[in-house]
């Protein structure tokens, strides 16, 4: 069965960045520009995992992962916050909001993949 | 698509989006001078957020480190722990000039230095080590453990280990958040061999049991010569909500003796020694976000502020890509449908030929010639781009000049949606600025002068755009002092530029400004006033088959105006005919086209031919000599003579008739062929046949210089 995430970033460079990463590592990837795209493809879809920016347009990667775990079939979904070092605050934010963990930018591929294994 | 094809892509868009980026940051620190509300701030820190991300991933290091400090000046300012003040603004500002110059390093693929980058990092530490406007909020909040940050590695020598003994009691929230402590230990067993020891004894009867939550708290035992730190890392996740213990195993001796025998977790309770919850042994490691430069001193900023101009150029200059608005692709797309639909209509009609349908195939055609058109048009509007392109780099500009200046100035920008071809607007931006300059520095007086003359001491600089016929018209408009006409011809006279007995009329004393060399400005400052620039711009601009205009108020202001095409892809045409050849000129060139009199023409010196034309002689250009050919009538006076303008110089083309008027698409030589002086360029007609479209402005300026010598085509 393949392993599909869905990685969340309002820049098209770095979702296709990360997108490019994942899927020569053999995993499915589904793109979504913002927290509302994501959130509507998550209603109807199951991912494996979700890889989410904090700060986007429309609706925010914290918010995001706080409206995913109300979501039945994503409770027990990891959820990865892409940071940045000084946003300890937005660690604990997203803690809070039911993120497994974070991924402190900037990042390179092997490190995602490293932690994306950590997870799956 | 090839990985490094794919990749190249990639790469293409992350320079795009730094570009626009940069943009966003540059017009937002423009509006942040009064202080700025917070979601201007925002703005700008989320621009420069996601370059530095976005550097990292591509792996231009130095980009992403140079932005760090100033994501990290921007978020304390958004977080109002720092106060947004001119100076930190203008850093911000040199930083963007920084960051742009680094990504066109990098999308060059060239070393990734900038001159100013050091320096500015410098500035950028000072700021941040400046004690903030509100709490410093430096250090991590105080239950996160040893940061993993590697830079940060101050920590205090640990003591040397041969392992460590771990209370790991999480909280029963632990699986909310999907972490799994199965997780974690695997990441721990990496480091070195692991046991675990699971506690039990809080587990509830299973009848009242929540399986969400974690119940289990576990001792583990962790071999080996490693760094807290290392170990803190798995437990990062968790480490806010769960309470973690470390605790480094005594030598050898006594490891044994601390291992607990067995592994598997019994699920009695174990006999356990309460664990003494020793003060953290980790020891909260200020990690500063500041880079610790040695601080420099802040004269050092002017240094970093060298270019008078910022280097505006566009991160995207190749003309390889550019980004299309979806919708212009969508009415595409669209226009593509109803082709295919007339294709199928005039399909069926060949393959059911009857008589009786030609009403059906005439309508398929007028379908065809309307799809046509519109896809014409739809194509062309590709290559358009909005004038905000060019504009966008004004306040910027002008903020820093005025400031420069001394003066006040209110910069309106109008019609910025305004739509041009690509080309076009790459090659007007540079003339764009140099009149900008002109209006600050010669047309807007100083506070002073102005407030002297009765008008509020601040001055506006108005960029408009707008369409007009066919044509696209921009303005520079000021309401400064005017054309001084008086010194202009004073200036001009002392230069030779004008003939001490001629008195020319104002709007030729106004055209003076674009002469060669010419300058009034009394000292040459580092703004304008070396006289090398109006008549670039007006040839730049006539290169694009436009125009300028210039208009003049004394003491209310000046304006220039420039008129230029909308697409350098068509033509509006007039076609000419010599003997069996067609030719085309650009409609704009024609001044008027006259049927002569012999007696307005005659010979100069035997050889050229010149044409009185009201009070001005003309030279005539005879086009089937030019290009050989067998023309309907030698003889002047049976053809008709196109009196064609450039740059205000005017000369009278002989042909044997005028065709019709229409747009052409230019097809250049030099692709299909190879440059012919004379000629712009070729279009092909209706009916297949190839006609050459002429370049006026070269045959003028051959014919004038050359004093009607002949121009060498056969070149």
């Amino acid at each position: 069965m393949t392993t599909t995430i869905l990685a969340v970033d309002d820049s098209a460079s770095m979702r296709q960045m990360v997108s490019f990463t994942l899927r020569h590592a053999g995993y499915e990837v589904v793109e979504a520009v913002d927290g509302v795209e994501a959130l509507a493809y998550a209603r109807g879809n199951a991912v494996n995992l979700v890889l989410t920016d904090v700060n986007m347009p429309n609706m925010d990667g914290i918010t995001l992962v706080r409206e995913l775990r109300r979501l039945e079939s994503y409770r027990y979904v990891p959820m990865l916050v892409l940071t940045t070092e000084a946003g300890q605050e937005k660690k604990m934010e997203g803690k809070k909001a039911g993120a497994t963990g974070w991924l402190v930018k900037p990042f390179n591929p092997e490190k995602l993949l490293a932690t994306i294994a950590k997870v799956l | 698509m090839s990985d490094d094809l794919e990749m190249d892509e990639i790469l293409k868009v992350f320079f795009e989006e730094c570009a626009e980026g940069l943009q966003a940051m540059e017009s937002g620190l423009l509006t942040l001078d009064g202080g700025g509300d917070r979601d201007t701030i925002d703005t700008i820190f989320r621009a420069a957020h996601s370059i530095k991300g976005g550097a990292g991933m591509f792996g231009f290091m130095e980009i992403s480190q140079f932005t760090h400090a100033v994501e990290t000046l921007l978020d304390q300012m958004r977080a109002g722990k720092r106060a947004v003040t001119p100076d930190a603004v203008q850093v911000l500002f040199q930083s963007v000039d920084v960051m742009r110059e680094m990504t066109n390093l990098a999308e060059a693929r060239k070393p990734i230095v900038s001159p100013n980058a050091d320096a500015l990092t410098s500035l950028l530490a000072q700021i941040l080590a400046q004690p903030a406007g509100g709490t410093a909020q430096a250090t991590p909040m105080a239950a996160a453990p040893a940061p993993v940050a590697p830079a940060a590695s101050a920590a205090p020598p640990e003591p040397p280990a041969v392992g460590w003994c771990i209370d790991f009691r999480p909280h029963t929230s632990l699986f909310k958040t999907c972490n799994d402590p199965l997780r974690i230990f695997r990441e721990l067993e990496t480091l070195g061999p692991l046991q675990a020891l699971a506690h039990a004894e809080n587990v509830p009867p299973l009848a009242d049991m929540d399986p969400t939550q974690c119940y289990l708290s576990w001792r583990l035992t962790l071999a080996g010569t490693m760094q807290q730190s290392q170990i803190a890392e798995a437990f990062e996740w968790v480490d806010a909500n769960s309470s973690i213990d470390y605790q480094p195993l005594a030598p050898p001796a006594q490891t044994t003796a601390a291992a607990p025998p067995a592994p598997p977790a019994p699920l009695t309770p174990a006999p356990l020694a309460p664990a003494p919850l020793t003060p953290a042994v980790a020891v909260a490691v200020a990690v500063s976000v500041a880079v610790a430069d040695p601080p420099l001193p802040i004269a050092s900023a002017t240094v970093a502020s060298a270019p008078a101009a910022p280097p505006l150029a566009r991160a995207n200059v190749d003309a390889g890509s550019f980004r299309v608005a979806t919708e212009k692709v969508d009415a595409l797309i669209n226009l593509v449908g109803e082709l295919v639909i007339t294709q199928s209509m005039l399909g069926r009609f060949s393959e059911h030929y009857d008589p009786g349908n030609l009403e059906s195939l005439r309508r398929g055609l007028s379908h065809l010639t309307r799809n046509t058109r519109d896809l014409q048009e739809s194509v062309l509007k590709i290559r358009m781009l909005p004038i905000s392109f060019s504009f966008n780099r004004f306040p910027r500009l002008v903020h820093e000049l005025s400031r420069k200046l001394g003066k006040k100035v209110e910069l309106r920008l109008a019609g910025e949606s305004t739509e041009l071809d690509k080309i076009v607007l790459e090659k007007i931006g540079d003339p764009l600025v140099h009149l900008v300059r002109n209006s600050l520095d010669h047309g807007l007086e100083t506070p002073e002068n102005r407030r002297a003359a009765g008008k509020s001491e601040t001055g506006i600089l108005e960029l408009n755009a707008f369409h007009e016929g066919g044509s696209v018209i921009i303005e520079v408009k000021d309401d400064g002092a005017g054309l001084n006409t008086a010194r202009i011809l004073a200036k001009a006279r002392e230069r030779g530029l004008v003939d001490p007995d001629v008195t020319p009329t104002t709007e030729q004393i106004y055209n003076l400004i674009f002469a060669p060399g010419f300058s009034t400005a009394d000292t040459v400052s580092d703004v304008s006033g070396r006289g090398v620039g109006m008549d670039v711009v007006r040839r730049n601009i006539n290169d694009l088959g436009g125009h300028v205009y210039v208009s003049s108020n004394p003491g209310r202001g000046s304006a220039i105006r420039i008129r230029l095409p909308l697409t350098l892809a068509i033509l509006e045409g007039q076609m000419l005919r010599v003997g069996p050849e067609t030719y085309v000129i650009s409609l704009v060139s024609i001044i008027e086209t006259v049927q002569p009199r012999r007696a307005h023409v005659q010979s100069i010196a035997g050889r050229a031919e010149v044409f009185k034309h009201r009070d001005e002689y003309l030279p005539i250009i005879r086009l089937h000599e030019l290009f050989e050919i067998e023309p309907d009538s030698r003889d002047v006076s049976e053809g008709l003579l196109v009196v064609a303008e450039s740059d205000g110089k005017r000369v009278a083309i002989l042909v044997d008739e005028l065709l019709a008027q229409q747009q052409v698409v230019i097809k250049s030589l030099d692709t299909n062929f190879r440059q012919v002086p004379g000629l712009a360029g070729a279009t092909i007609h209706g009916d297949g046949r190839v006609a050459l479209i002429l370049d006026v402005p070269s045959l003028v300026g051959k014919f004038l210089e050359g004093a009607g010598a002949a121009i060498d085509f056969a070149a």
